[in-house]
């Protein structure tokens, strides 16, 4: 794997490594002393075009626990606020000889283009509503720890699929690994075409009882240039998923941030069938584990010191 | 120089004989080899291969092997001038349509200013007769800007010689603007272009509505968004007894709406592309912005449905939508990059290879379908017939080419067919009596090809 822009760069092989490699990862957190020296010497930049608090700071924490140097620029604060072209500000970052560049961008193909433009190995932390591999990684790496094995597993896919990055990486990533899936929400917010990826389309919660795995989706006010439906209360009242449509057995799972009692009730976040804080966890080892593999692991590109190690 | 609404620099008129090509024109009758001598720019005499000899003064072009077209008509490119001559100009973006094998083409006028009054048109005019390698017709926009809401002065811009209107890249609107404009052509004459799109069901859309738009997250522009609105308009055209030309149909439903209303009378006419005709929305997987263009490319479905339409004639003519951007206007994500691709130096080549040599349509009708665009707008259609102005296009169908990178004749370089590999040269090409392109030799390297 020379870069991860999309979960079809892995195979099921490809993601059952990864996440064995976030599994020694996860041993290492639970020490007092957090820090690997793997990628001593290597820089790795994170390029943020969008708000971003738990994918950024998770992939700061994973470079710096494997001794990466690292470099955060964010949109709003670089000379791209000055109108710089996406393909200059890499010009200008390759300079710095980065050898991983983690980009998040709101439109789709952003982490590809850089690829060509850059020797880096590029991950793809969110292109527009394209996808989120890294994302789809840690929701298959949670569910693994707790259920052993995807296989066979019906996952519900619930709410924003139209404008969600996490639902399309998540539904490639759960039927690679075996899982049955269905996206369920308001049918304006369900993409024509998208059972092509080998999915169901329920436009209720009525056979909701049936699975395993419920996957709440943000309802993303931030993309929705129009209403896609007609008010949050009748979203709610369809939609939302509270522990009074759960089964007790049911896993619960959200990419955060949750908007508290639209998408879902306060109880259920709250309750123990909620595997959410266990997927913020999971975020910093499996990012961990793809910057290892990218630029440590057996398939990393670069094997060669880069100008940064010689010199020093 | 101007021949019937067309503006070109002109030339010194050919002295040509074109020895040995396989002619052929349908129109013409003519489908075998010959000898066409061009004497003063005229076509003067046509003869059995080998039996017309070239008089003093005059070159002898040894054509045997090569295929003799009349020149091909493009009735939708965009030389970006004025206002965005960094993308092409009237010298490049006509140089361009010679190398294609075009005699004639028609410009669109939504540049900057759009064409929308007549000074405007006038000093496009003039710089064509300074600058135009080959003769080129403007149309007006039919809205003043563009905007959708006023009318611009269709009699004076047709005194000043705009063949016809359009506001082509948008879409007219309002149904009601769109009758007065009928009506008003009562008076003013030439027919309508329309891009045909509903914005409610297009906005902030980058390309098809189908399964590749759901993979993608990419917003989905559907089918029945450029449809309803052909259907709409068409059947306008008939209540008003108008002539309306539709651009760049791109939906299986809008060849249907289109037969539909031929079938009841309505003067309505429909071009595709060579994109539409050849690419469907699969290639835009790669998230490569050489396959952003608006209409979309859409489905096999739709693709067939054209090739259908061109066969039964529902589909008039092939027109290339040349829409010429700069190599960092198009190194941006998909969603933020410009529509549009470049298609006069590959229309030929690429229909040629992709429908022709696998037997899904003939030649003969490929050559009509490349020429049929000037009858839509008045305009003479090239034939290879004794005592027209010579407008040819002589090809070399065996030789092949992979399309380019860079190195064309446009200022830009935006093909959708990067990289593929496409047969069919055009050597020569003589436009209203000049000669207007001339590729190197066999095994060198062409123009806008690497061998």
């Amino acid at each position: 794997m020379r870069h991860l822009l999309s979960i079809d760069d892995l195979d099921r092989e490809g993601i059952e490594r990864v996440l064995d490699r976030a599994a020694s990862f996860a041993e290492v957190a639970g020490r007092e002393i957090k820090k690997v020296p793997a990628l001593r010497g290597r820089t790795v930049v994170n390029l943020f075009y969008e708000a971003s608090t738990r994918t950024s700071s998770s992939f700061e924490l994973a470079a710096k626990r494997l001794s990466a140097d690292l470099v955060s620029i964010r949109a709003a604060t670089s000379a791209v606020a000055k109108g710089e072209s996406l393909k200059d500000t890499i010009a200008t970052l390759t300079a710095y000889d980065p050898a991983a560049i983690v980009i998040r961008s709101p439109h789709a193909g952003a982490a590809k283009l850089v690829a060509g433009w850059s020797d880096a190995a590029v991950v793809n932390a969110g292109d527009g509503k394209h996808e989120h591999p890294t994302q789809a990684l840690l929701d298959v790496f949670t569910l693994r720890q707790r259920l052993g094995s995807l296989d066979g597993v019906k996952i519900w896919i619930v709410g924003d699929v139209l404008h969600s990055r996490v639902a399309r990486s998540d539904i490639l990533a759960f039927t690679r690994m075996g899982a049955n899936v269905t996206l369920s929400g308001p049918p304006t917010l369900i993409p024509r075409g998208i059972e092509a990826l080998g999915c169901d389309v329920e436009p209720t919660l009525e056979r909701l009882p049936e699975a395993d795995v419920v996957y709440v989706l943000r309802m993303q006010h931030e993309r929705m240039s129009e209403a896609y439906v007609p008010s949050l209360r009748e979203y709610a009242m369809r939609y939302q998923i509270g522990l009074d449509r759960l089964r007790p057995e049911q896993l619960l799972m959200h990419p955060g941030p949750v908007n508290r009692g639209v998408e879902l009730s306060g109880d259920a976040i709250d309750s123990p069938q909620a595997l959410i804080g266990q997927q913020v966890e999971a975020g910093v080892v499996v990012r961990m584990a793809v910057l290892y593999e990218l630029l440590a692991g057996a398939g990393a590109a670069r094997v060669l010191p880069t100008r940064m190690e010689v010199a020093a | 120089m101007s021949v019937k609404g067309l503006f070109f620099a002109g030339g010194r008129p050919a002295d040509l004989l074109i020895r040995g090509a396989h002619l052929l024109d349908p129109r013409a009758g003519l489908d075998g080899p010959g000898d066409v001598l061009v004497r003063d720019g005229e076509i003067a005499e046509i003869g059995a291969p080998g039996t017309l000899v070239a008089p003093e003064g005059a070159e002898t072009v040894e054509a045997e092997g090569l295929h003799l077209f009349p020149g091909f008509v493009d009735p939708h490119v965009h030389f970006r001038t004025p206002g965005q001559e960094h993308k092409e100009d009237l010298a490049t973006g006509t140089a361009a349509a010679a190398a294609g094998g075009f005699t004639a083409v028609v410009a669109m006028p939504n540049t900057a200013p759009v064409i929308d009054d007549a000074p405007i048109l006038r000093s496009l005019r003039d710089a064509a007769e300074q600058q135009a390698r080959i003769p080129v017709g403007f149309l007006a926009a039919i809205t003043r800007r563009l905007g959708g809401d006023e009318l611009t002065e269709m009699a004076e811009l047709r005194d000043a010689g705009a063949l016809g209107f359009t506001d082509d890249g948008r879409p007219v609107v309002s149904a009601g603007m769109l009758r007065k404009a009928l009506q008003y052509q009562r008076l003013a004459g030439g027919v309508l272009g329309l891009h045909e799109e509903d914005p409610s069901l297009s906005n902030g859309c980058v390309m098809h509505e189908g399964a590749v738009s759901a993979r993608l997250g990419l917003a989905g522009y559907p089918s029945v968004g450029e449809s309803t609105i052909v259907a709409r308009d068409a059947a306008l055209a008939l209540y008003e007894q108008g002539r309306m030309h539709f651009q760049h149909i791109s939906a299986a439903e809008s060849v249907e709406a289109l037969a539909y209303w031929k079938g009841r009378g309505a003067q309505v006419t429909g071009e595709a592309s060579p994109h539409h005709l050849t690419l469907t929305d699969e290639a835009v997987l790669s998230l490569d912005t050489r396959y952003k263009m608006n209409p979309p490319l859409r489905a096999e479905s739709d693709r067939q449905a054209l090739i259908a339409g061109l066969k039964d004639g529902t589909i008039d003519c092939i027109a290339t939508d040349h829409a010429p951007h700069a190599k960092h206007e198009k190194e941006v994500p998909f969603e933020e990059a410009p529509n549009g691709v470049t298609g006069l130096e590959t229309s030929f080549a690429s229909i040629y290879s992709e429908l022709v040599k696998p037997g899904i349509i003939p030649l003969s009708l490929l050559v009509e379908k490349l020429t049929s665009g000037a009858a839509l707008f008045d305009l003479c259609t090239p034939k290879i017939e004794v005592g027209l102005p010579a407008n040819l296009a002589l090809v070399d169908l065996g030789a092949s080419w992979v399309v380019g990178e860079h190195g064309y004749v446009s200022r830009s370089a935006n093909s959708c067919f990067f990289g593929r590999r496409f047969d069919g040269v055009v050597r020569l090409t003589v436009a209203a009596g000049t000669v207007a392109h001339r590729a190197p030799a066999p095994n060198t390297t062409a123009s806008g090809v690497t061998a």
